[in-house]
């Protein structure tokens, strides 16, 4: 049997240099946050105009923050505007360059982006309150919900980290539905922790003889298999998303395949031996 | 033994085929993101009213609006309420809608008419003074759109006014008194018109001609039958989506899809093969029952909706994984082929349920079912969420019973 324990300092090692990159880069660059929290317009046209002169137009009749061309369309971001404002861009730009269309029109206050991370951080806590305690019961014994929740925190820890070093080199932005894809990969990550946790139970149930740390190798080497077969049919799906779901989905796509790669390795090589190190040196 | 079996093979037959049937003949419901459509939320200005009367206010805003948007025609609006801290708000979402601009002016409207004698007598229009006379537009029985017939306005579209029994005697006299002075009708506060009275009107009906033409004619008709808004409201979150960006989503979320299950059924029967096939069989079926369920209860279907969906399906072949990666390890361990197969569904069956429940148990969280005011109330959050726990308890089906049936059914028949 592979003494998987063996390596912890590997693992460890392995994630504390991801978390730390990430953790830096949160503390200097931040999460670069998109209109669901900041708040703003945003306003993507089709219109036969080029670009230099479209920003003219653009700026003299919205606050225009940044314009951008995507393929064939325009993306241009500004305060918030209302449609009198928008309406009136589109009916200037129509006499300047001709046929415009709208794609697609978004406006957010200000005051929208504090709810939705209130209510995500309430939601968060309720997740985690509940995992906490549904461990417990099932494992008898707390220690097993405290490593599952470390584990998960790993996970978010790392995707937050990717995404603001994504934000910082591409410009890639986090909205609600980055919030649902975390939230997501949480679930998943517990998901992926318990089936190891219930592997350790059953094992230590058949050899009671047994240290903590052979019965941990033995449950991450009987179910390495079904782990990594299992993560790689949802990365299947969610590489197929990635590459041809479109882009505005694209982002969110991805906060999940890191995290479900994240998860998937958290499980064994975070969650578990965490537990092993409290247990054996009680 | 064997013969109970088949009962359950009927069974699974049967539900097959009725999801194949909701899939054949039930709408699938699209969201604003799939088929284009204003997502709106409104905020109410409620300064002038009273605490207490607030809750009502808003209702009535509600109620309003949604007659509004009936009467634009709208397929299946969606409107609901949220207080979020001191805020009043309203969720409103038209799918579908070709002219979003207008609709949205349509909606956020005040729409408050009202009556206004002259107090002056000179004839510019700019100088006059208005004073209210108390006919307004709760006096009004219902509007209508016609087109002026004759004079210089001729073809011109105007909004016909036909006043209540009481709004009519109030009219009537208000004509009496301002025989050839101008009577200025004012929409929130704005002059729309001021026609001369010339002569007394005594049957309750009147007509506005401003600067109409049949679009904003009609709006104002809609607007007025519906009543006007007890509040202002002002829009704090407008979200347009046309219905090419809305059908190339679709397009894309499809092929991403199909692409993502083949892929996902090779991998699964180079891997396990037989096992492996049944597996895909249970997961087509799982395909069928998951979009049944969406057509029957109906959830909307967005592209969020559509992420959590693919989602799942990864998810639902984890239970199968489970389960062939426990039945080689019994068979390896020299357990006789029924016995192993029994005690993998078993055994992996506790590993199932305790991980599935917490997928369960965030899932609801975002669904906020309850509709709890501190907790997520994004539509699209929801959408994902709903999606992914319709996919979990699905594949808890399909995963155990599904799968189950057909491997003893197939897989013992090849090795005993």
């Amino acid at each position: 049997m592979i003494n998987w324990f063996k390596y912890r300092v590997f693992y460890f090692g392995l994630s504390l240099v991801l978390i730390a990159g990430g953790s830096y880069s949160l503390l200097v660059n931040g999460l670069k946050l998109g209109l669901d929290f900041t708040g703003g317009s945003l306003l993507e046209l089709k219109v036969n105009a080029p670009i230099g002169e479209l920003q003219t137009v653009a700026e003299a009749a919205i606050p225009l923050a940044s314009l951008q061309q995507s393929n064939d369309s325009f993306i241009l971001r500004s305060r918030a505007i209302d449609s009198a404002q928008k309406m009136q861009l589109t009916e200037t730009l129509k006499i300047k360059f001709g046929e415009v269309s709208e794609i697609r029109f978004e406006t957010i206050g200000p005051l929208l982006g504090q709810e939705l991370i209130q209510k995500t951080l309430i939601g968060l806590a309720l997740a985690v309150l509940f995992i906490l305690v549904y461990l417990a019961y099932r494992f008898r014994d707390k220690t097993f919900g405290i490593c599952a929740v470390l584990a998960m925190l790993h996970d978010s820890l790392i995707i937050l980290g990717a995404f603001s070093l994504l934000g910082a080199w591409l410009g890639v932005e986090i909205d609600a539905l980055f919030v649902t894809a975390v939230l997501t990969i949480l679930s998943f990550s517990v998901h992926d922790t318990i089936v190891l946790y219930d592997r350790i139970r059953e094992d230590r149930r058949l050899y009671p003889q047994e240290t903590m740390v052979n019965i941990a190798n033995r449950a991450i080497s009987e179910t390495m298999t079904r782990s990594v077969n299992n993560s790689l049919t949802i990365i299947f799906m969610l590489l197929s998303l990635f590459v041809f779901g479109g882009e505005t989905t694209r982002w969110f796509v991805l906060a999940l395949l890191i995290g479900t790669v994240s998860g998937t390795y958290s499980s064994p090589f975070v969650a578990v031996p965490l537990l092993v190190l409290i247990k054996r040196n009680r | 033994m064997k013969k109970k079996w088949s009962v359950k093979l009927l069974l699974i037959w049967l539900i097959t085929l009725a999801a194949a049937g909701v899939n054949w003949f039930r709408p699938l419901k699209m969201g604003l993101d799939l088929q284009g459509g204003a997502h709106l939320v409104l905020e109410t200005d409620m300064s002038q009213i009273d605490v207490s009367a607030r809750a009502e206010a808003l209702n009535s805003v509600k109620e309003v609006i949604g007659r509004r948007v009936d009467l634009y025609g709208v397929a299946e609006p969606l409107i609901q309420t949220a207080q979020v801290g001191g805020s009043d708000r309203l969720i409103v979402e038209l799918p579908g809608i070709e002219d979003i601009d207008q609709a949205v002016a349509l909606i956020g409207q005040t729409a408050q008419l009202d009556f206004r004698e002259s107090l002056t007598v000179e004839a510019s229009a700019s100088a006059m003074v208005f004073s209210s006379t108390g006919l307004t537009g709760k006096d009004l029985k219902k509007a209508g759109v016609s087109f002026a017939g004759s004079g210089v306005q001729s073809g011109q579209a105007v909004v016909d006014l036909e006043f209540t029994a009481d709004g009519a005697k109030k009219f009537a006299g208000l004509t009496q008194a301002n025989v050839g002075k101008p009577l200025a009708i004012f929409l929130d506060d704005q002059l729309v018109t001021a026609p001369i009275v010339n002569e007394p009107i005594l049957d309750g009906r009147a007509q506005i001609s401003g600067n109409f033409d049949a679009d904003s004619a009609s709006q104002l008709a809609v607007q007025l039958n519906a009543g006007a808004l007890p509040v202002p409201v002002k829009i704090i979150a407008q979200k347009n989506i046309s219905a090419t960006l809305g059908a190339a989503s679709i397009d894309q979320s499809l092929k991403a899809g199909v692409i993502g299950l083949v892929l996902v059924s090779l991998f699964m029967v180079s891997l396990y093969r037989l096992p492996g096939l049944i597996a895909v069989v249970g997961l087509i079926i799982y395909g069928l029952i998951t979009l049944s369920l969406y057509r029957l209860i109906p959830v909307t279907l967005t592209l969020p909706g559509i992420a959590g969906l693919i989602l799942s399906v990864g998810m639902a072949v984890d239970s199968n994984i489970l389960i062939f990666e426990r039945f080689k390890e019994e068979r390896r361990a020299g357990r006789p082929f029924r016995l192993a197969l029994e005690l993998a569904f078993g055994r992996a069956w506790d590993a199932i349920k305790d991980a599935n429940i917490t997928t369960i148990a965030v899932s609801l969280i975002l669904i906020n079912p309850f509709n709890l005011q501190w907790l997520n109330t994004s539509g699209m959050v929801r959408g994902f969420a709903l999606t992914l726990l319709l996919g979990v308890l699905t594949s808890l089906f399909t995963g155990i019973f599904v799968t189950r049936t057909l491997m003893r059914q197939f897989l013992s028949k090849r090795y005993d």
